[in-house]
């Protein structure tokens, strides 16, 4: 079918102003998404997927300024012992990372340094092409053509050391579009960090490839860099008894557009996705999730919190997807907000699609108030109203931070969370 | 040590007058009971003093040591020393016993200039204040009040009482949906607490928990005043005659 003019348009306009990098091994891929990018069109506000979020800055060839965040907080997950990855305005910075091999069981190449062969030609692009379907995301197969860089990652044991992607902003105007795949073998375990501003305006992709029995840990953290625009897409597929969890925290930015796509593809298998969001003013956040179940017995959570003030918007837009044969189903999904004044709002766009007999599935979401009782009960005690409702905060927040797995960078969240409200405090 | 002159209280939302000019006195080291029927204004006086919103004092005053707390944020009477044991204690999930004490506790300290309590002081001081309220280290990690039983709760008032060691302690109730021998725990906390220099307010219904918190002065309230003041022999008299005797005497 034939796009719209305006559409089409638009999308030429952005793709005029790009260059397709050479591939080498993922030149195929890279012109397969071209093309599945020109069939779809890049997003506008007419778009039901982008019902509640404009996508018109995320798609335009200009980049809106972005001053660079300048901030005295400790770097996110200093006390982790990790690999560091270091890109700057979406480059690799080869001085600030660590040696890519330093750390056993893993193989780190990146994605820029072409060749002609590599184990990633069987992965790159190939998650986010199954992701179109249903729902186009054309932002991903823009992605997957462009992108400049991002690493491969290879999990072949289990990886002791967290895998750390570091993103630094250096120029107002920077437009980066990173690609990164992992691809976790049978029975191994390997853990990806994820923080920092990568520039004013971001596309990053993230494939993971899970394998029967193997495990992938995602902690990620968007930072308080206020005027940043950024369209993320996370693509998961699990094998059988493999495991998936995933956690972002994300505070400030004006724009904000996270998908998550799970597809569980073996018997068995757990995905959790959960975010924690705080956000102040001109902000717009919006997590966007699609869990399909197409094997038996797995397990599926998303927990999303949002907390609201000054005009921020949150939206959530979730779905389970439940395929024919995908017995023992266990789907649950919660979005919550707590609006901190009557300024704020959340939109949430809950979704279930079932077309198996013998599942569990829930859904809820519910928008809400600071509770005026258990703030005057802080306050009888002494806590001063601030700090009691920052407490309160907290608390609404822990249960989506709670789904991270590692207790040391729960409570690294948790402190950063914790800063962030207080400095938002002044 | 507590001060009511002449209180008269509204609720904002509606045209309703509640207390209809209170005059009471805690000095320090003694403790008050006040007695009264259902609709009497004694919770809406607790709530009052202690700050919640929802309510306006039309006239009179109340002070603590010579302070004038009906100008002060809850937290700021709170720091002066005033302390309201809840009669429905509020549940607070995601956030711990632990955490919500010591931040209490030390903003308390910061709000008087005084140094805050180190993380192991704290401990050790909860552990030792827990024990004889029978409060586990497993309750103190979980959320405030959050699946604990209307025992525990009370119990957990009172030893949020023994941590922030008010001078002011006015007791809402307190007995209300104890068994038994919670209340005789709850009590025997309160009765540890008793001190020269601290008052103590205890509202409540019924005389049975005035036997295991002897009162030095019982006062009858009812329509929003203080209408008789007496020894603990008051309180039996409430217990064997009901209100309408004493009520029927002073009108």
């Amino acid at each position: 079918m034939a796009l719209p003019q305006v559409k089409q348009t638009a999308t030429e306009e952005r793709l005029n102003a790009l260059t397709l990098p050479e591939g080498g091994w993922s030149a195929v891929a890279r012109a397969d998404a071209l093309a599945r990018v020109r069939a779809m069109g890049l997003p506008n506000a007419r778009d039901e997927y982008w019902k509640f979020t404009r996508p018109q800055t995320l798609v335009q060839a200009y980049v809106p300024n972005a001053p660079v965040f300048e901030t005295d907080e400790a770097p996110v997950f200093k006390d982790v012992d990790r690999l560091k990855i270091v890109f700057v305005d979406g480059v690799f910075d080869a001085d600030a990372s660590d040696d890519l091999s330093a750390v056993e069981n893993v193989s780190i190449t990146r994605l820029a340094e072409g060749g002609d062969i590599h184990w990633a030609s069987a992965l790159y692009g190939t998650l986010e092409a199954r992701g179109q379907d249903p729902v186009d995301r054309p932002l991903a197969a823009l992605n997957t053509a462009f992108a400049t860089d991002g690493v491969l990652v290879h999990a072949t044991g289990v990886v002791s050391r967290p895998i750390s992607f570091i993103y630094l902003q250096n120029s107002d105007a920077s437009d980066a579009i990173l690609h990164h795949c992992v691809k976790v073998d049978a029975g191994c375990e390997v853990t990806i960090l994820e923080s920092g501003p990568a520039a004013a305006r971001y596309n990053t992709c993230l494939e993971t490839d899970i394998a029967d029995n193997a495990t992938l840990h995602h902690v990620r953290t968007q930072g308080r860099d206020h005027d940043r625009r950024a369209a993320t897409a996370n693509f998961a597929r699990l094998g059988k008894e493999s495991t998936f969890k995933s956690f972002t925290l994300t505070a400030n930015g004006v724009l904000t557009r996270n998908e998550t796509v799970i597809e569980l593809t073996g018997d068995d298998a757990v995905a959790h996705v959960a975010g924690a969001c705080i956000g102040d003013g001109d902000f717009h956040h919006d997590d966007t999730v699609f869990v399909t179940h197409d094997a038996v017995n797995c397990e599926s959570r998303q927990v999303f919190k949002k907390v609201l003030r000054n005009g921020a918007t949150g939206v959530f837009q979730g779905k389970i997807l439940v395929k024919e044969g995908a017995q023992k189903t266990d789907g649950y999904q919660i979005s919550q907000s707590l609006l901190l004044d009557e300024d704020s709002q959340f939109l949430a766009k809950p979704e279930l699609e079932i077309y198996a007999d013998d599942v569990a599935c829930s859904h809820g979401s519910t928008s809400g108030a600071i509770d005026d009782e258990g703030l005057f009960y802080l306050r009888s005690r002494g806590v001063p109203e601030g700090a009691a409702t920052d407490l309160l905060t907290l608390a609404f927040l822990a249960e989506a931070v709670e789904e991270i797995e590692d207790e040391t960078l729960a409570e690294e969240i948790g402190g950063l969370i914790e800063t962030w409200l207080m400095r938002r405090r002044g | 040590m507590l001060e009511i002159k002449n209180l008269h209280v509204s609720l904002e939302e509606e045209d309703k007058q509640i207390l209809k000019g209170v005059d009471l006195t805690v000095e320090a080291g003694k403790v008050h009971a006040i007695m009264g029927p259902n609709g009497s204004g004694k919770s809406t006086l607790s709530y009052v003093l202690s700050g919640r919103d929802g309510y306006e004092v039309t006239d009179g005053e109340a002070t603590l040591e010579g302070e004038d707390i009906l100008e002060m944020e809850p937290e700021e009477r709170a720091a002066a020393g005033l302390f309201l044991a809840f009669q429905y204690p509020v549940e607070i999930p995601g956030v711990s016993n632990n955490v919500f004490l010591r931040t209490a506790l030390n903003a308390q300290r910061k709000a008087r200039d005084e140094e805050e309590m180190s993380a192991g002081d704290f401990l050790k001081t909860i552990r030792a204040k827990s024990k004889s309220l029978k409060i586990d280290a497993d309750m103190l990690k979980r959320p405030v009040n959050v699946g604990f039983s209307g025992g525990e709760k009370k119990r957990n008032e009172i030893l949020q009482m023994a941590m922030l060691e008010p001078k002011m302690c006015i007791l809402d109730e307190t007995d209300s949906g104890l068994d038994v021998d919670a209340m005789k725990l709850v009590s025997e906390g309160v009765n540890a607490l008793r001190d020269e220099g601290r008052g103590f307010l205890v509202i409540t219904h019924y005389q049975r928990l005035l036997d295991h918190i002897k009162p030095d002065v019982v006062h009858i309230m009812a329509d929003g005043r203080i209408v008789k003041t007496g020894g603990p022999e008051l309180a039996l008299e409430v217990e064997n005659n009901g209100y309408a005797d004493i009520l029927a005497e002073v009108a």
